[in-house]
């Protein structure tokens, strides 16, 4: 190749760079396609969402409203108590976010920066319950909190929810990756275990902490399960309940439903957007789920 | 709390000791430091255990006992041996249940697999805007479970829903009835599920694809390999932990399914999509049956037992 002259060389140059512009293009096309099948229900959920009630299930299709109906947003709010439901649900993801983190993040200082017997011994006995699935202990978790008459409060909930194992995990994980020189250092400068975790380690696992306050939020944003089972009265009831019970009451308003789907969806969104490097990232250290 | 202005002060101490009293004093002062730190140690990790143990660890221990109990919501519990398994076993429910989540986990597992591995391939480039390609795919897994559903139900709506449409448009004159149909309902919630799910695992596979060494595909390029040549001997044995791992987890989740199939269609029609899962709930907290649902709690749990640690061999075995 060396020995030919650089005519021909800077031909086939720019022939190649021409045929990677085009495999990008094409690339790209197929990413957009892709794209939009993926979020095709998003987009449709949306439209409904602005339409009248006997406009949503059309032949054929109305992909962009005949007629936008703006006032679903502004009615939704009497039609059912979304308002209630929302601060229902932020609630209990806020405790139980706050409580899984700092609990979580303290624990995982035990585990990997202190040494003593038995520790890893109980360390397994965390991962092992990870892998046993939820369903399989409900029952006994459920009599518990009757026998308690915590059913129908949020304290079932919080009780069950904030003390996960995975929140452990994923800390202890972060926290093997901080190199022990630096924790002696500074217990050689006089800081005692505790003053170790509050300035040195927490302040490095941000975005360990980051992750799991995200997917622990998230998690209990979704959560259909456990407030299905445990929460009763319809004051207790978080977004993912009341829109549920929307489906049955109101049966053909599937427009208001797409409404209340769409209402629910964007703190999500918001969060997710705000935060996505640090969900990716969680879920690719930790490769587990809450 | 000490401050960092003090340096040094403890470490100076040990020094001018004789010998013999040194080690002696040495040995107990490693005694005392160990007791030390176990409560240190125990001291961290109590808050979060105290939870967890009341919360986790007890249940998962009582369940167990408790399969081999007569209890319900009404009488205290008696001994009832293996009762409630011999039961289980004669219990139609039980097998359309298994059957059904097997079926599912059969669908879910190598579709999602086959998907977010391709996903993965096709995201995994240097390209302007690539990272948003990525969010926006990942997206599904995390929003709401219900508006999922509820959206997915009406899309498959069988007169009238976009998907039958569509199906009607391509010249399928007789589409499938989806949701309302006892043969359709289960791959009508596979497909939401598959859709759903596969956002997570690639996101565990692009994970993966990063951390190939790119010196493996140019060693490949100088011996001439194309680009199949390198997937298949480059990209999938370097993906195979990934792959395993991600097989574990799908395989574990698909047979804990019960969210989104509860809200899509409740198990029906009839028990068309009962899973494991619901029925736990069902004779448990339902019907408050609590000593038969646990048996079947511990049947769901072995299953999911004996699955992982199949694989686990399995993977084993290749690696030799």
């Amino acid at each position: 190749m060396a020995v030919t002259s650089a005519a021909p060389v800077r031909a086939s140059l720019r022939a190649r760079r021409a045929r990677d512009r085009v495999g990008k293009a094409v690339l790209y096309v197929l990413l957009a396609a892709l794209l939009i099948v993926v979020l095709l229900p998003f987009l449709w959920m949306l439209s409904s969402s602005l339409k009248d009630n006997v406009d949503v299930l059309t032949v054929p299709v109305q992909w962009i409203p005949k007629d936008w109906v703006w006032t679903n947003y502004r009615d939704i709010w009497s039609r059912i108590p979304l308002a209630g439901y929302i601060s229902n649900s932020a609630i209990l993801a806020v405790t139980i976010t706050f409580l899984q983190v700092l609990t979580g993040s303290f624990a995982a200082y035990g585990f990997s920066k202190v040494r003593f017997p038995g520790r890893d011994a109980l360390f397994l006995a965390y991962i092992a319950t990870i892998a046993v699935p939820w369903q399989a202990y409900m029952i006994p978790q459920y009599v518990m909190m009757q026998h308690a008459h915590l059913t129908n409060t949020f304290w079932s909930l919080i009780l069950l929810q904030a003390f996960g194992a995975f929140g452990v995990f994923l800390m202890r994980q972060y926290y093997m990756t901080i190199p022990d020189e630096l924790t002696e250092a500074a217990r050689i400068d006089g800081l005692n275990d505790y003053g170790i975790w509050a300035r040195i380690v927490l302040p490095l696992s941000k975005p360990a902490l980051a992750s799991l306050a995200l997917l622990t939020f998230v998690n209990t944003w979704n959560d259909y399960m456990g407030p299905f089972i445990y929460l009763s009265s319809n004051n207790l009831w978080t977004v993912q309940l009341g829109l549920r019970q929307f489906i049955g009451q109101y049966e053909a308003d599937y427009a208001m439903i797409m409404t209340g789907s769409v209402i629910s969806i964007l703190p999500i969104l918001v969060i997710f957007l705000a935060g996505q490097r640090y969900f990716i990232a969680g879920i690719a250290t930790s490769g587990l789920k809450g | 709390m000490t401050s960092l202005a003090e340096p040094g002060t403890r470490a100076a101490e040990p020094a001018g000791a004789p010998p013999d009293r040194h080690r002696n004093g040495q040995r107990m002062r490693r005694g005392a430091l160990r007791r030390r730190s176990t409560l240190v140690g125990w001291s961290f990790i109590l808050p979060n255990f105290l939870g967890f143990a009341l919360f986790t660890l007890v249940p998962v221990v009582a369940a167990f006992l408790l399969s081999f109990m007569n209890w319900d919501a009404y009488n205290p519990p008696t001994w009832a041996g293996v009762h409630n398994f011999v039961r289980m076993l004669n219990d139609q429910s039980f097998w359309v249940a298994l059957e059904n989540t097997a079926l599912y986990a059969l669908g879910h597992v190598p579709i999602t697999l086959a998907l977010s591995l391709l996903l993965a391939l096709l995201l995994n480039k240097k390209l302007k805007g690539i990272a948003f390609f990525r969010v926006a795919i990942f997206f599904p897994y995390i929003s709401s479970l219900v508006a999922v559903a509820i959206v997915w139900n009406l899309l498959f709506n069988p007169s009238s829903g976009p998907i039958n449409q569509f199906l009607h448009l391509i010249g399928i004159t007789n589409p499938p009835g989806w949701t309302a149909s006892t043969t359709w309902a289960l791959p009508a919630v596979i497909i939401t599920s598959v859709w759903k799910d596969m956002g997570y695992y690639m996101v565990l596979f692009l994970a993966g694809l990063q951390a190939i060494p790119q010196e493996y595909y140019e060693a490949a390029s100088v011996d001439g390999a194309n680009g199949w040549q390198k997937f298949w001997n480059v990209t999938v044995p370097s993906l195979r932990p990934t792959t395993f791992f991600v097989l574990v987890m799908l395989s574990i989740s698909s047979f804990k399914v019960f969210d989104l199939i509860f809200v899509m269609t409740g198990g029906g029609p009839g028990r068309a999509t009962l899973v494991l899962s619901q029925l736990i709930y069902q004779d448990g907290i339902l019907n408050g049956q609590f000593g038969y649902a646990s048996a079947i709690s511990l049947a769901l749990f072995l299953i999911v037992l004996v699955i992982t640690v199949f694989q686990f061999r399995l993977q084993q075995r290749r690696e030799n």
